[in-house]
C-alpha cells in the first residue's frame, strides 16, 4: 500500500505552514519525518490523517484521494497512535486495544471472538500480553505506547502514522519504541513516525522527510545526509553525522560540533 | 475469552437480580401491602391459570395503582441513570449528568410552557424535548469555547444555562393563571411520582424504548467516544452520526421523566458513577447495568417516599439528600488526585 501526500500546501489563517509538501510512503518502508517546533510536523501528520483539509492538494492512498474513501476504508488503510491520549476512563488494556477492530465491525454490533483474538495477537506482537487486564491509567509511559501501537496493530492497518511515539519517554523506553517499530517493519507494516531526535531518524529509517520553517520539504535516504550540511541547515546548529560499528552492525550518530 | 464473555453476563444477571429484589420488595410496603408470594400469584394469573386465593382489592391494587406506579419509578430510574451515563461519555467529562448539563431545566422550562398553552401528555413531552435538547446543545457549544480546563467548562455554562431556563420558568410562572394554571405547573415541576399510573406509564413506555434500544446497541461503540475525538476518527467510526443519536437519545429520555415526574436530580450523576465503581467501564457491561441500578434505586426511594410519612415525601426530595453529598464526595476526591 502507498501513501502520497501530493504538493500539499496548509495555513492557519495567513500563516502559511506547508507549502507544496510532496513524498512518497513506499510499502514496507520506516519513514521519519523531522523539524523545528512549529515547522508543522504534527500539522502534516493531522492532514495525512485527514483531521485537517489541506488548502491545497491532496493525500492519496493507493492513488485514491483519501478524503473520497470512507473513514471506515481510511483507518483499514492508515492507523494513528497519537503523541498523547487522555483517558477519560480507566479501560483495560485488552478492552482499549481491541477498540482497534471498530473499522472492522458492524455500526449496531459489538466484537465477536475473532476481534478478540485480534487483539490478543497485537498484544503478543508486541510481547505485553500480560498487561491485558490492567487499568490503563496504571502502566508506565513506554507500555501506554506499546498499548497504542497495539490498538493499531488490532485495526488492521498497513500504514502507521505516529505522531513524536518517543516524546515523554525515558531512554531505554525510547530505544524500546524504536526497535518496534524496527520490528514492524520487518512484518511488513509502513511507518511513518514524526521526532525531535535526528538521532532516532538515522538510527531506523529508510527516507528522512526534513520539514523545513518555509513550509517545504525534502525527502532523503539517511546516507544522503552524512555530509551533515543539511541536517545543519535544518535545526540551525552545525551538526556532525559518523558512523559507528556498535557489534551488531553499523549506526548512524548525530553530534553536536 | 469465554471467561471474559461469562464475566460480562454475570454482572449483568447480578444486576437483574437486584431489580427484581427491589421491584417485588416494593409491593410489600405501603399501605395495602402485597406479599412476594401473593405478588407472583396475582401477576402470574393473567397468563397462567391459578386459582384465586387473594381478594379483588389486592388484585385492584397490584394491577391499577402498584404496578403502574413502580414501572413508572423504574423506567424513570433508568432513563435518568442511563442518560447520565450517556452525557458522562459523550461529553468525556464523569462529572455531567442530565441537570448538570441543563437538559432538566430546559426540560422543565419546555413542560411549564407547553402547560402554559394547556397542553397535556404528548405536547407536554415535545416541548420538555425540544427544550431539553438545546439546552444541552447550548451548553455543549458554550462549554467547548472555553478554552483551559474543558470539564470545569461544561459545569460553568450548565449553571448557566439551566440558570436562564429557569428564571424561564419562573417567568412562566408569573404569568400564569394563578388558578389554575400555576398550581399545575408548581406541582408538575416538584418531582414526585405521586399520582402516576397508568396513563403515564402509556406515555412513555414506546418512547424510552426507542431512545433505549440504539442506545445499548451502540454501547460498545460508546467506548470509542470517550477517546480524544481524532483518535475516534481515525478508528474510522462515524463519531458525529453515533454523537447526535446519544444526545438526542438522552435528551429524549430526561425530558419524559420531567414529563411524568417532574426534575428529579442527582440520579444521573450518582448512580452511573456507583455502576462503574462495581463493573468497571466497558459501555458493554455498564450501560444495561446502570439502566438496571437507576431503576432499582428510584423503585426504592419512591417506596420510601410514600410509606415514610402519612403526606408523600416528593421525591425529588430525597435523591437531593442523597445525591448531593456524594457529588461533594466526588469533588473532593477529584481534588485529591
Amino acid at each position: 500500500m502507498i501513501l502520497t501526500v501530493d504538493d500539499i500546501s496548509f495555513g492557519y489563517g495567513s500563516r502559511k505552514i506547508l507549502d507544496g509538501v510532496f513524498f512518497t510512503l513506499e510499502s514496507g518502508c520506516i519513514t521519519s519525518l523531522i523539524g523545528r517546533n512549529g515547522a508543522g510536523k504534527t500539522t502534516l501528520i493531522k492532514l495525512m490523517m485527514g483531521f485537517l483539509m489541506p488548502d491545497a492538494g491532496k493525500v492519496l492512498i493507493n492513488g485514491i484521494n483519501s478524503h473520497d474513501m470512507k473513514a471506515e476504508g481510511r483507518a483499514k488503510a492508515i492507523a494513528y497512535i497519537p503523541q498523547y491520549t487522555s483517558m477519560v476512563y480507566k479501560y483495560s488494556v485488552l478492552d482499549s486495544v481491541l477498540m482497534g477492530r471498530a473499522p472492522h465491525i458492524m455500526l449496531f454490533s459489538h466484537p465477536k471472538e475473532n476481534d478478540m483474538e485480534k487483539a490478543l495477537e497485537a498484544l503478543g506482537m508486541l510481547g505485553i500480553e500480560h498487561l491485558a487486564k490492567r487499568p490503563c491509567d496504571e502502566l508506565s509511559g513506554g507500555e501506554r505506547q506499546l498499548m497504542m501501537i497495539a490498538r493499531a496493530l488490532a485495526q488492521d492497518a498497513e500504514i502507521l502514522i505516529l505522531d513524536e511515539p518517543t516524546a515523554s519517554l525515558d531512554y531505554p523506553n525510547q530505544l524500546l519504541v524504536m526497535e518496534t517499530i524496527s520490528l514492524l517493519k520487518t512484518k511488513g507494516y509502513s511507518i511513518l513516525f514524526s521526532t525531535h531526535s535526528p538521532e532516532q531518524a538515522l538510527m531506523v529509517s529508510d527516507r528522512i522527510i526534513l520539514l523545513k520553517m518555509d513550509g517545504k520539504a525534502v525527502s532523503r535516504a539517511p546516507e544522503e545526509l552524512m555530509d551533515g550540511k543539511e541536517l545543519s541547515e535544518l535545526y540551525g546548529r552545525k551538526l556532525c553525522i559518523a558512523e559507528i560499528e556498535t557489534g551488531k552492525g553499523r549506526r548512524l550518530v548525530c553530534v553536536p560540533e | 475469552m469465554k471467561s471474559i464473555l461469562s464475566k460480562r453476563g454475570k454482572i449483568i444477571a447480578a444486576f437483574i437480580v437486584l431489580y427484581l429484589a427491589v421491584f417485588i420488595l416494593s409491593f410489600s410496603i405501603g399501605r395495602f401491602p402485597v406479599g412476594p408470594a401473593e405478588l407472583i400469584r396475582i401477576l402470574l394469573s393473567r397468563m397462567l391459570p391459578i386459582e384465586k386465593t387473594w381478594t379483588d382489592q389486592a388484585e385492584s391494587v397490584v394491577f391499577i395503582i402498584r404496578l403502574p406506579r413502580i414501572l413508572v419509578a423504574s423506567l424513570v430510574g433508568m432513563a435518568l441513570a442511563v442518560s447520565g451515563h450517556i452525557f458522562q461519555i459523550i461529553f468525556r467529562n464523569p462529572m455531567v449528568s442530565p441537570d448538570v448539563l441543563g437538559c432538566s431545566a430546559g426540560a422543565g422550562f419546555g413542560a411549564s410552557l407547553a402547560l402554559l398553552y394547556g397542553l397535556s401528555g404528548m405536547g407536554v413531552s415535545l416541548s420538555a424535548f425540544a427544550m431539553g435538547l438545546l439546552a444541552v446543545l447550548l451548553v455543549w457549544k458554550i462549554g467547548s469555547a472555553m478554552r483551559g480546563n474543558h470539564i470545569l467548562g461544561l459545569i460553568l455554562s450548565g449553571i448557566m444555562i439551566s440558570s436562564i431556563f429557569q428564571s424561564g420558568t419562573s417567568f412562566v410562572k408569573l404569568v400564569a393563571d394563578p388558578d389554575n394554571e400555576l398550581p399545575a405547573i408548581t406541582y408538575f415541576l416538584m418531582g414526585s411520582l405521586a399520582g402516576t399510573g397508568r396513563d403515564e406509564l402509556r406515555l412513555i413506555i414506546v418512547p424510552m424504548m426507542a431512545a433505549v434500544i440504539p442506545v445499548l446497541l451502540l454501547s460498545w461503540r460508546l467506548n470509542i467516544l470517550s477517546l480524544p475525538e481524532e483518535e475516534a476518527l481515525s478508528l474510522g467510526i462515524p463519531v458525529r452520526m453515533i454523537r447526535a443519536i446519544a444526545i438526542a437519545s438522552a435528551s429524549l429520555m430526561t425530558a419524559l421523566t420531567v414529563a411524568v415526574a417532574g426534575m428529579i436530580g442527582w440520579v444521573g450523576l450518582v448512580i452511573p458513577h456507583i455502576t462503574r465503581m462495581t463493573t468497571g467501564t466497558d459501555s458493554r457491561t455498564s450501560v444495561p447495568a446502570s439502566m438496571l441500578l437507576g431503576a432499582a434505586f428510584l423503585t426504592a426511594v419512591d417506596t420510601a417516599s410514600r410509606s415514610i410519612t402519612t403526606s408523600e415525601i416528593p421525591i425529588g426530595i430525597l435523591t437531593s439528600f442523597i445525591g448531593a453529598p456524594f457529588f461533594l464526595y466526588l469533588i473532593l476526591k477529584e481534588g485529591r488526585q
